[in-house]
């Protein structure tokens, strides 16, 4: 298994690199101007390309700016955003304000999720069913921005029992909200899907078995249906953080906290496009992702003993059969 | 429990039949070689059936051919365009009065249930939705939004499906390098989140239309790729493609007349769910402000117009978000009947 | 009346399914005496296996038991005499109690009968501590013990190992080791080889039948296929449609068959000196069920139906004391209809065989 992690991480870390080139050219190769030339002569964009190392070939400059980031863990400085202060100071604090509301939103959603799910399928055609189905539709066909946008205008500004807008002082009443919202689609995905694997493994012919062996109750859900039905959840969890990074754009824009996602949006939808923003952010999420992605992978690979205990493929298959004909001859 | 005892009633009526000296001979002339429990039925013919059987499936349905027709008729059964701002000349004070931000304005109704004319200077007019805070009508954008959200989620779903299904397909059926190869090219693309696609082409793109659909061309294809593979992996080791193959057909012919036509259906329902992401993606592109541009609309672009003003006309926001939260409810009721009727359940005994 | 284990009667059990009410069960009795094996035979879809599972208490959740009672006996755990009746107790009551500790259950399919994350000793274990109020040390030592008379070669080994990492028949003898292991009083084999390779199937046949023999077991077989019950059982039930169409001992089932569905069945049976060149099939497929059946729900499929078949149902008519079967042609009034004549060969033939064979013993 340490040999399965090992590949995964080497993986990982070469599809980081590749992104990471990738991103870097295409932001540096293609046509467009970094600088709002209106407003600057030639020789000033002259002097701040050789400036920001413009001028070098453009492998060099990938050579540096990668050597940059791993030697001082700096990005480089924003070309039009907050004045052209450098990246890495004004990155930690917008991560740090994006990761508690997303970090909140992660546990609603996933630990929400869950129990709704387990109580939906323990409870086939009941109460909780039923609030389980209505909840997957409405996460389904309510965008999360949708929702946070009722949430605001109903409990913070018709009825104010919520801030309007996230402030770090009153950080949790703030960030209620915006986790909330954040969190809907993801509950309900987690929900619905944990749901419908409950109940494909308790018809599964290993938990009648179980229940023939006199298995029930806590005993059987803990030990035979839930972990069983928990491995494939892990997969969809991936995905569905995804979708809160994406939506946490939106929730930083509506509930006006700044986050990474406002730098993004900000970083594109400014006047001048912030090149550097741009890619730092874009490097900075995929890594987020792929790290996600990789975790979870070990995580699936440690719930799953026919992924852990595997060992070469065959070779066990075949001394098995071979043992098994003179065994019962 | 009726039902219960009207079947043990019905059964003893079965059971209660003295039979007579003359049932007893022979049945002959009977045809006992034909199945009938099983009529046949055309794979496609099933489907349909269980798919109209299926009520979500056919509400989702019914929604949106409704919304597609409105999406097509909807803007012209005004004077107003989409981008027009409806004004009236005051003879009072002599200046021309637009229509800013009004709130839903239908005379006839206002007449059968008040029985009076609107006194103000726009009784002629009808607003079924309102008007956005520069006078334009709101049904007219909002029905001039959902055909362009509508459009852009065709096109770029129907391009991914040919460019993810072809891949998919050819990865799959060659397999060995040639297929750990691509599917390295779309593990690196699928570790690219939307976002970062979104960050990048926005830096060389002007923000419209075009960014939204290049966006959605570059991510949506995957899943689609990874769906017609499985497929191919699937059927491509059962035996009539291997008679195929023993008589000699051609890689080109096996992928597309012998596997194709067999992984449609799987494919058809990925797009039923790709739609709505698609329409969400532009929703939530134009509303974070690089989709849509004015006076261009969509049902995106009208949500962000609503939110700005939410707090004074929170009316306005209603119309375009019942649009897309009953497209996206609707493609998923379609999608989950096709899913059903594709590949039925047998249910447990 | 000898010592009856088991006695289901007059069960009758409808699943509701969203195509509608599915009547899978109609009037299903069959007795089972100590000690002896009793096998179910029918097609795919006939019911068998939901009749046992009702006995086990582990019926689907969308199954109405509409009428019908299943009695079991045995001696509880101060040695008392017991006669209860399965349908009237609740589902945890049988959990405890019978489940595994009395009753046990031996699955088609052991790729998917065994939970592929947990340990086959775990597995082995659970059952044992639960039930015979074992410690964790005594379970796994009985554990070991079972798998060696469950013939696994390198018992304490296998203990440590997941599902996934054992053959198909190995899997198979852990079911049957889990089966077992608390010395249960009835087992119920629902087609414990079809899933298996021909090879295989006969060690395992022949493995149950050798724990019967050891530890004194009823047993149940569900099949479809005739050559196992001819190896393992005292006495068949035929089961078509949701119904025991014809009951009696091996002998009766197998020389003089009356009801044409088992015919069909003796027929269909592949054999190496079957003149006709051609497999025979019993036309058609069995009836839907979410459709009442009238009448006899084998006329459709029969050449031999009568006229009075699709009018009413027909009762269980005797044969001997212990041979019943549902057919009009045991009516008085019907006409004399013989068994086709190539099966009337085949059974001579068969009897030929068995003859010689116990002059050479």
């Amino acid at each position: 298994m340490a040999k399965y992690i090992f590949k995964r991480i080497i993986m990982a870390i070469v599809t980081l690199f590749i992104i990471t080139f990738l991103l870097f050219m295409l932001v540096r190769i293609m046509p467009g101007n970094p600088f709002p030339s209106e407003r600057m002569s030639a020789e000033a964009i002259e002097k701040k390309r050789a400036e920001m190392g413009l001028d070098k070939p453009i492998l060099v400059q990938f050579g540096d700016y990668i050597a940059n980031i791993v030697s001082t863990g700096s990005f480089g400085k924003g070309s039009s955003l907050y004045n052209g202060a450098p990246i890495a100071t004004v990155l930690p604090k917008a991560m740090g304000n994006s990761f508690k509301i997303g970090g909140i939103a992660i546990c609603f959603g996933v630990f929400i999720g869950l129990v709704l799910g387990i109580a939906a399928a323990l409870n086939r055609g009941k109460f909780w069913d039923v609030f389980c189905t209505v909840l997957s539709i409405i996460g389904v066909c309510i965008p999360s921005y949708v929702f946070m946008i009722f949430l605001q205008y109903f409990f913070a500004y018709k009825l104010p029992v919520f801030p309007f807008y996230f402030n770090n002082r009153q950080f949790f009443v703030s960030s209620i909200m915006p986790a909330l919202s954040l969190s809907l689609f993801s509950m309900s995905t987690v929900a619905r899907f944990t749901r419908n694997e409950m109940v494909e493994v308790m018809d599964s012919d290993y938990v009648l078995l179980a229940e023939s062996k006199g298995m029930y109750g806590t005993k059987l859900v803990t030990r035979h249906i839930l972990r069983n039905a928990l491995i494939p959840i892990v997969t969809v969890i991936a995905p569905l953080i995804v979708d809160l990074l994406t939506g946490a754009l939106v929730v930083e824009k509506i509930y006006g906290i700044n986050g990474i996602g406002k730098l993004m949006v900000d970083a594109i939808t400014g006047e001048g496009i912030d090149y550097n923003y741009v890619l730092a952010l874009g490097i900075l999420y995929s890594t987020l992702y792929i790290g996600i992605m990789l975790l979870l992978d070990i995580v699936y690979c440690l719930l799953d003993p026919r992924i852990r205990v595997t060992e070469k493929k065959g070779k066990r298959r075949r001394e098995a059969e071979k043992k098994e004909a003179p065994a019962a001859a | 429990m009726s039902r219960k005892n009207k079947k043990t009633v019905s059964e003893a009526a079965v059971n209660t039949y003295v039979p007579s000296a003359e049932d007893f001979v022979l049945d002959v002339n009977r045809d006992i070689t034909t199945d009938r429990n099983f009529a046949s039925q055309g794979f496609w013919k099933g489907v349909c059936t269980r798919f109209f059987k299926n009520t979500r499936a056919v509400i989702g349905l019914v929604i949106i051919v409704l919304i597609i027709i409105f999406a097509l008729i909807g803007p012209s059964l005004n004077q107003y365009g989409y981008s027009d701002i409806v004004s009236v000349y005051d003879e009072e004070t002599g200046k021309e009065i637009t229509a800013r931000s009004m709130p839903p304005h239908i005379p006839a109704l206002h007449k059968l249930f008040t029985g009076e004319d609107y006194d103000d200077l726009f009784a002629e007019h009808t607003f079924i939705f309102g008007t956005d805070s520069l006078g334009r009508d709101l049904w007219t954008r909002v029905w001039y939004g959902a055909r362009v959200s509508l459009l852009i989620a065709f096109v770029t779903i129907f391009i991914d499906m040919i460019v993810g299904m072809s891949f998919g397909l050819i990865s799959g059926f060659f397999g060995g390098v040639t297929d750990s190869f691509m599917q390295r090219f779309v593990e690196i693309a699928n570790s690219i989140p939307r976002l970062v696609i979104v960050g990048v082409l926005a830096t060389f793109m002007t923000k419209g239309i075009g960014l939204v659909i290049v966006a959605l061309l570059l991510t949506e294809w995957i899943g689609m790729s990874k769906i017609a593979r499985a497929e191919m992996l699937k059927i491509k080791n059962m035996e009539y493609i291997m008679a195929s193959r023993t008589l000699g057909a051609k890689s080109g012919r096996i992928i597309f007349k012998d596997v194709l036509p067999n992984t449609i259906g799987p494919i058809i329902t990925q797009m039923m769910f790709s739609i709505p992401t698609a329409i969400f993606t532009e929703a939530f592109l134009s509303f974070v402000g690089v989709g849509i541009m004015l006076p261009q609309c969509s049902v995106g672009s009208l949500i962000e117009d609503g939110f700005n003003n939410i707090t004074t006309l929170p009316y306005q926001i209603l119309p375009p978000i019942l649009v897309l939260a009953f497209l996206m409810l609707a493609f998923n009721f379609v999608g989950d009947g096709l899913r059903e009727a594709l590949a039925p359940r047998i249910e447990d005994m | 009346m000898a010592d009856k284990i088991l006695e289901i009667r007059n069960l009758d059990i409808t699943f509701t399914t969203s195509a509608g009410p599915v009547h899978a069960i109609r009037g299903v009795n069959i007795d089972l005496e100590r000690g002896e094996t009793v096998a179910v035979v029918g097609e795919s879809g006939s019911g068998k296996s939901v009749v046992m599972k009702t006995a086990m208490g582990i019926l689907a959740g969308n199954a109405i038991i509409n009428s019908g009672e299943i009695i079991f006996r045995y001696k509880d755990d101060k040695g008392n005499a017991q006669e209860i009746d399965i349908l009237k107790k609740d589902k945890k009551w049988i959990r405890k109690n019978i489940n595994g500790k009395k009753i046990a259950m031996i699955f088609q399919d052991p790729m998917t009968s065994l939970d592929p994350t947990m340990t086959i000793g775990k597995q082995l274990m659970e059952g044992m501590i639960m039930h015979m109020g074992l410690n964790r040390q005594q379970a796994a030592e009985r554990a070991v013990q079972l798998l060696g008379e469950v013939g696994i070669t390198d018992p304490a080994k296998r203990m440590k190992q997941y599902p996934h990492q054992l053959s198909g028949g190995m899997r198979q003898r852990i079911v049957i080791a889990i089966a077992i292991s608390c010395n249960p009083d009835l087992l119920i084999c629902d087609e414990p080889t079809t899933a298996l390779d021909v090879t295989i199937q006969a060690k395992i046949l022949e493995l149950i039948k050798k724990l019967q023999e050891d530890h004194g077991i009823s047993v149940i077989y569900i099949t479809h296929d005739l050559g196992v019950v001819a190896k393992v059982a005292d006495y068949v039930n035929v089961m078509y449609a949701g119904k025991i169409v014809e009951v009696g001992n091996i002998e009766e089932i197998f020389y003089e068959p009356k009801h044409p569905y088992t015919w069909g069945l003796l027929s269909a049976m592949p054999d190496l000196e079957t003149d006709d060149s051609r497999l025979y099939t019993i036309p058609g497929s069995p009836p839907n069920l979410l459709h009442a059946v009238t009448g006899d729900a084998f006329a459709p499929r029969n050449q031999f139906a009568l006229k009075v078949d699709s009018l009413a149902e027909p009762p269980m008519f005797k044969v001997s004391e212990t041979h019943y079967a549902a057919t009009w042609l045991l009516d008085p009034r019907a006409p004399e209809v013989k068994m086709p004549e190539e099966l009337q060969k085949r059974i001579a033939r068969m009897l030929k065989e068995a003859k010689s064979d116990a002059g050479q013993l």
